[in-house]
């Protein structure tokens, strides 16, 4: 219980002295899962509305296996990265091991899933009269889906949102193939993880507390979002 | 509608000159050397203090990898380290015989220690550590309350060094201790972490002195006490050596090499001496240089003469 308290005023201590240290660690954090959720959303909201809009044989299978993979092991990721960009590994001329560019294709393998699947879901649960009112409308196959990605963008949102709040909260990738270097690849989760290895337990009660003010932080701008988009709709 | 649409526009480039202001810094450092350590010595901040150290004084940042002596030499040998900073010996003489290590020298010595709940249950205290492990070894098995043995499990130099000494009472580690009941726990995890398990179960648990101090000093409610620190077997022996460049030629050999010089150099030696002093009110390392002639049995491990890059 002490251990508790003593996290909570040491997370105040460290936030209100900017200890260069944590601001380094949360920094690197932000950086490496914010990047990871944006590349996943360009690869994946595309990708799963092609899934939705064409039909083809297989389908239902690729759906099936997407969602399946919402559940992929963190350290497996980091185990399959890790041994393709190895030195030893077919990537290892890249030089990636041990980088934040190495955690950062970590998350997106990682996420990427998630995102695919929510937009699949979020583009079915569109309005029928809406759906069929754009496809009537005779416009090239890529505006139509623009348009509905459009029509969907706050239950995508909610999907980034979520898939940003798997990458900055995982341990397992980003240890394996970031090594957990202090000053280069020590992220929020591994920092947590080392300081609880260490005994240090109110430090690492203290770098939760950050990880989840920061998780707070990005739910109340997307919520500012979408209560700001609900008004302009409803006007 | 337009207003989202800006305002998200303005969020994503914020985060695109964020994330490659990241990048921009992430590659313009100095020149690094990847060290794959272990965790016992990781765990007690030393290697903190000699990243900030060393980087200070020669421009060289040391990134330090901490895990399990088993997994840093794992990745060693994949070509993903170009220095090694273990405690095996083993462990290490079959890396140097299979060609992946050049350049060994000792560093450091501290004593593994056996740690027991302080009420000492199997009566263990004082007793040579071979008598100890048997006595609990046949007090656990025959299921006598609060007798209990925490192992690392994980294949790490202190595991490797529990497990010889096992050996040495005269069991056969496989089949006479692991599997043979509910008094044996195997943790897999780190010094630390296995620390904190064999606290809170009250049993007995082989650590290297270091991390157990700094533990004790985390953890000054602990029932967790030292009962066993004489012995042959308890000498804990820290060693750096070079991957060879003849295996991995992109590796910083060059850095290696003065790495290694510094931490054999007099400058060095008492940069390990002197850590921990403060805090713990003794050192957690007794450098190499103290011992006459280190190449003698038990050190068996030179740590003077200077290393230079090998020529292939």
């Amino acid at each position: 219980m002490g251990e508790i308290i003593d996290g909570f005023i040491g997370a105040i201590q460290l936030i209100v002295t900017l200890d260069p240290e944590v601001m380094d660690i949360a920094l690197r954090s932000i950086q490496v899962s914010t990047a990871a959720t944006l590349i996943a959303a360009l690869i994946a909201i595309p990708l799963g509305a092609l899934i939705y809009f064409y039909d083809f044989p297989g389908k239902r299978g690729v759906i099936n296996l997407v969602q399946t993979l919402y559940a992929l092991p963190t350290v497996i990721v980091g185990l399959v990265v890790y041994l393709l960009i190895s030195h030893s590994g077919p990537l290892g001329f890249l030089d990636l091991l041990y980088t934040t560019k190495a955690m950062t294709i970590a998350q997106v393998i990682l996420v990427s899933p998630l995102i695919i699947g929510f937009t699949i879901s979020a583009l079915t649960g569109l309005d029928r009269d809406m759906k069929n009112t754009v496809l009537g409308l005779n416009a090239p196959a890529y505006r139509a889906m623009l348009t509905l990605v459009r029509e969907a963008k706050f239950a995508i949102l909610s999907a980034v949102v979520l898939a940003f709040g798997r990458a900055i909260a995982e341990v397992g990738a980003v240890m394996m193939v970031g090594g957990n270097i202090r000053h280069f690849t020590r992220t929020l989760t591994t920092a947590i993880s080392l300081n609880t290895s260490m005994g240090e337990f109110s430090v690492s009660i203290a770098l939760g507390i950050i990880l989840l003010g920061i998780a707070l932080i990005v739910n109340l701008g997307v919520n500012v979002l979408q209560y700001r988009g609900m008004r302009v709709k409803d006007d | 509608m337009k207003k989202v649409t800006v305002a998200l526009s303005v969020l994503v480039v914020l985060f695109a000159v964020v994330f490659t202001a990241g990048c921009i810094t992430d590659d313009s450092e100095p020149t690094e050397l990847l060290v794959a350590t272990t965790t016992s010595l990781f765990d007690t901040g030393l290697l903190d203090a000699m990243q900030d150290y060393y980087f200070e004084e020669y421009n060289v940042n040391l990134l330090f990898t901490p895990q399990g002596t088993g997994k840093a030499i794992a990745s060693a040998k994949n070509g993903d380290a170009d220095v090694l900073l273990v405690h095996s010996p083993s462990q290490e003489a079959a890396f140097i015989e299979e060609g992946y290590g050049v350049n060994h020298r000792g560093i450091a010595y501290n004593y593994f220690v056996l740690v027991g709940p302080a009420a000492d249950p199997a009566g263990v205290k004082g007793m040579k550590p071979e008598e100890g492990f048997t006595k609990i070894r046949e007090l656990g098995t025959a299921g006598t309350d609060g007798v209990l043995f925490v192992s690392r499990g994980d294949a790490s130099g202190t595991h490797t060094a529990e497990q010889k000494i096992w050996k040495s009472a005269g069991f056969d580690y496989a089949t006479e201790v692991q599997g043979t009941g509910d008094w044996y726990k195997e943790t897999g995890a780190g010094m630390g972490d296995s620390l904190t398990t064999a606290g809170e179960l009250g049993g007995y648990i082989f650590s290297d002195e270091a991390t157990f101090l700094k533990y004790k000093s985390n953890n000054p409610d602990s029932p967790l006490e030292v009962v066993i620190a004489e012995g042959d077997s308890l000498l804990n022996r820290y060693t750096v050596m070079s991957i060879s460049p003849a295996k991995f030629p992109e590796t910083n050999i060059e850095d290696a090499t003065d790495f290694t010089n510094w931490l054999i150099s007099e400058e060095g030696q008492e940069f390990i001496g002197a850590y921990g002093t403060e805090e713990y009110g003794k050192p957690l390392f007794t450098p190499m240089n103290t011992i006459a002639d280190s190449t003698k049995a038990p050190f068996n491990i030179d740590s003077t003469t200077p290393v230079a890059v090998p020529t292939a």
